[in-house]
């Protein structure tokens, strides 16, 4: 095809359209709903999974951790770090970090009067923890920790609940010491904090490092230092860096932190090919149909661009021209309906909260939100287009095997 | 009418093409209908029975208020008497196992932890629990009053015990007393849930009722039925069992593990969602066909309206022909659909993944699905096409009764 005869093909495919404009507008409606109903689904898997990732991170994990070799697999006091030196400093302060924080994070049992429960005891740097985990966030009762060496100790709400507890009411923490014996010391409850999901309100209980440290007799030592950075990409060679600063130590990034999750979003955008492929299948057996049914009126007309010297691969062309055309203004109505119901309509997220037990049960938030990736948007038309006109192919080629004779003289 | 339905039969064939188009696309969409309702159900039925079997039963009776604040103190008296009462009482009951629950400190040499601690009737429990058959090292408690612990797999793991170590346990008894005692572990249990794993021991009933100072008190009796489904006579038959005891209450699974059953019900909801937006792509996709089969020929239906045929005849021919038609497609996919989850109900479906990721969601299992085989789930999906598509038929139908016979002859 020359580039002269594109404009032709564009012309004679667009007036073929709507010799029939009630059929046009029945497949378009399908490849409209097709493309709309990808862009949804892809909006709603990658939100649920860029969520979890989200809570994960917000959840004292953080873009990335350092921590003594051991302590992952056996999260004991003995197992503890030194506070980061000079030049771990160094790169934990420079521009790639947006926040760090040492914690210690220490297995221990709360006691109230009447109730006990097992928690995980997390000494904080209050100032530090803002934006990079839940916990710099406001607690929902009472006060938050004001400094490292603050007396008080914050706990869930629900965690609350569950020892028959109140803020201003003391509570017990017991843990073992640097020398293996049971530490104890009662804290006042100053604050409760909330979060989304049940087990983390009953997981944790936060006290100020310097506090936590002299209560284990742990010194300067803590148990991991948590970071987040600004750069996704950045992300693999601050953590090589780190480990460069650090060789004694064990600097990991969340992708290693929590497998789970990565395998997860694995498995979601796997399932979302098959997912893209499932729609286009019961769209694309309506757009070769028709298609087919359109040459097929044509025979004569076809066989008459014959029979006057249009090259077979022009007619093949020409409904692919149509094919295209159709494509291209279904793709552009569904993108547009696409960005209206996630990014406007459903701006604010799905709320579920009715379900909140349900979708404590998925590990998901109560309000689900849409994420819109232009990556997503890119694979979904373009898979669209290619299958599209490879669907199109079979009437496309048929038409140009027509006889000219034969073809014209059919009724 | 025999003459109708010869006629729209043969229509069918006249234009051989069109009908293998249409009768494939409906065919294709039935097959993937047929087989999506029925892994979605197969689904749940999973998650009910790996979730419940593991630990919480069917049912429970429960003194009121346990289940929102299990308190120690919050005990059935006399429990043994009511579950042997229980045992005998109703053929609906499969399994009925006591239990005491309590939280200790659990200490080895070097290390302690929080632990939910469950004295159990060895002889009952594995009726009710599949944890007695989950012991990957050493064994299950051997009596009721056998002075013995058997443990989780990562607290286990974490407290560094082995099969044989001696354990300490440190907690509060039901008089408010400090409960302490020392036992050896004979047995660690591997369930796949993270919780259980990790948070989970026990000893049997009669030492936790020494060591606790609980009497002959515990604090559930868990019952099994036969099957999920069966719930309602369940409850129903423990109902009338326990009605004499004015103390205790019985609880279904519903209310054991809140989050299930919602979380069945946002998954079907948003399923249903989805299955219906497939249907619609399905249908406008079918509807052309449709469509051009009838007014393609509006010369032979004028030539027909010539001829003397009523136009209500015609349209009976043309939904003669459309059902004719969606059946034909439909058999095709519910046959290879059928046969499709007939071999995955056999062998199960395994996601790459999942199983990973259900183990997350506390649902280990779930990572092999196998559809459930009813009536209902495979004729719901083939049932919305033929009324779709025979709706569907009706837009062109209804053009047939405007048409003058002289103009539709003259149409190409």
């Amino acid at each position: 095809m020359t580039g002269q005869s594109l404009p032709l093909l564009a012309t004679l495919g667009w007036r073929n359209l709507w010799r029939h404009p009630r059929r046009t507008l029945v497949i378009l409606f399908a490849i409209v709903l097709g493309v709309w109903f990808m862009i949804f689904s892809a909006a709603l898997m990658i939100g649920i999974v860029e969520q979890q990732l989200q809570d994960t991170i917000f959840n004292l994990t953080g873009h990335a951790q350092i921590h003594n070799p051991k302590f992952r697999d056996d999260p004991a006091i003995e197992h503890s770090m030194p506070a980061p030196n000079q030049a771990l400093l160094e790169v934990l302060n420079s521009r790639d970090v947006v926040q760090w924080s040492a914690r210690v994070r220490l297995p221990a049992v709360a006691m109230s009067v009447r109730e006990s429960r097992g928690v995980m005891l997390v000494g904080i740097d209050p100032q530090r923890e803002r934006g990079l985990s839940f916990i710099g966030e406001p607690v929902v009762e009472g006060r938050a920790l004001e400094s490292i060496s603050d007396n008080g100790i914050i706990i869930g709400r629900r965690m609350a609940e569950k020892l028959e507890t109140r803020i201003g009411q003391r509570i017990v923490i017991m843990s073992q010491d640097r020398d293996k014996e049971v530490a104890d010391r009662g804290f006042r409850i100053v604050g409760l904090f909330q979060a989304e999901l049940e087990a983390t309100e009953t997981a944790y209980v936060f006290a100020g490092l310097a506090t936590t440290q002299k209560l284990l007799g742990m010194g300067s030592d803590i148990s991991e230092i948590s970071l987040v950075t600004n750069s996704r990409e950045g992300l693999d060679p601050l953590v090589a860096r780190l480990s460069n600063a650090a060789p004694e130590l064990e600097s990991m990034s969340w992708q290693e932190l929590e497998p789970l999750v990565v395998t997860a979003m694995e498995f979601y955008e796997a399932f979302m090919v098959y997912w893209y492929l499932i729609i286009f299948a019961a769209m694309g057996i309506g757009l070769t149909n028709t298609m087919l049914m359109s040459v097929f009126e044509r025979t004569r007309e076809i066989g008459l661009f014959q029979a006057l010297g249009m090259r077979p691969r022009f007619i093949v062309g020409q409904v692919l021209m149509e094919t295209l055309i159709l494509l291209v203004i279904g793709i552009t109505i569904g993108n547009l309906a696409g960005w209206l119901t996630t990014d406007v309509l459903l701006a604010s997220g799905i709320d579920l909260s009715a379900f909140a037990q349900g979708t404590e049960q998925f590990n998901m938030a109560s309000t689900m939100y849409l994420t819109l990736r232009p990556n997503d948007l890119l694979q979904i038309n373009a898979l669209v287009i290619a299958l599209g006109l490879l669907a199109s192919l079979y009437p496309a080629v048929k038409a140009a095997r027509y006889v000219p004779v034969e073809a014209i003289t059919r009724t | 009418m025999g003459t109708v339905l010869r006629l729209a039969w043969r229509n069918l064939w006249r234009n051989r093409r069109r009908t293998w188009l249409t009768a494939g696309a409906i065919a294709f969409s039935t097959i993937l209908l047929v087989g999506w309702v029925p892994i979605q159900f197969g689904a749940y039925d999973i998650m009910i029975n790996a979730t419940l079997r593991v630990f919480p039963g069917h049912a429970q009776v429960q003194r009121p208020g346990y289940q929102g604040k299990p308190k120690i103190r919050n005990a059935i008296d006399d429990a043994e008497t009511l579950a042997n009462s229980l045992r005998n009482g109703s053929k609906h009951f499969t399994g009925v196992a006591v239990r005491a629950q309590g939280f200790v400190l659990l200490s080895s040499g070097s290390r302690s932890y929080g632990a939910q601690i469950v004295g159990v009737e060895p002889e009952y429990e594995g009726d009710t629990s599949s944890i007695p058959g989950l012991i990957k090292e050493g064994r299950y408690l051997s009596s009721i009053d056998a002075q013995e612990l058997v443990i989780g797999s990562a607290l286990a793991r974490n407290l560094k015990l082995k099969v044989g170590d001696e354990v300490t346990l440190l907690g509060g008894g039901k008089d408010g007393s400090v409960a302490a005692a020392i036992l050896p572990v004979v047995g660690i249990f591997d369930s796949g849930s993270r919780e259980l794993d990790r948070f989970f021991s026990e000893i049997p009933l009669h030492t936790f009722q020494d060591i606790f100072t609980m009497g002959d008190s515990a604090h559930t009796i868990t019952i099994m039925g036969k099957s999920v489904e069966d719930q309602a006579q369940l409850l129903t038959a423990l109902n009338d069992a326990i009605r004499d005891r004015g103390d205790v209450v019985v609880l279904g699974w519903e209310e054991l593990v809140p989050g299930m059953k919602e979380a069945i019900q946002i998954d079907k909801v948003s399923g249903f969602i989805f299955l219906g937006i497939l249907i619609a792509i399905v249908v406008f996709s079918i509807l052309n066909t449709f469509l051009m089969s009838i007014l393609e020929r509006t010369r032979e239906f004028g030539l027909m309206l010539a001829l003397g045929s009523r136009p209500k005849r015609i349209a009976g021919l043309m939904m003669l022909e459309s059902a004719l038609l969606t059946l034909i497609g439909l058999s095709i996919g519910f046959i290879i659909g059928t046969a499709l989850v007939y071999w995955a109900h056999v062998s199960g479906i395994q996601f790459p993944g999942a199983e990973d990721i259900m183990e997350q969601f506390n649902m280990p299992e779930m990572g092999r699905i196998y559809p459930q085989m009813k009536l209902f789930n495979f004729l719901l999906g083939p049932i919305t096409i033929f009324v779709a598509t025979n709706l569907a038929a009706w837009v062109p139908i209804l053009r047939i009764r405007k048409l003058e016979p002289i103009e539709a002859m003259r149409t190409i």
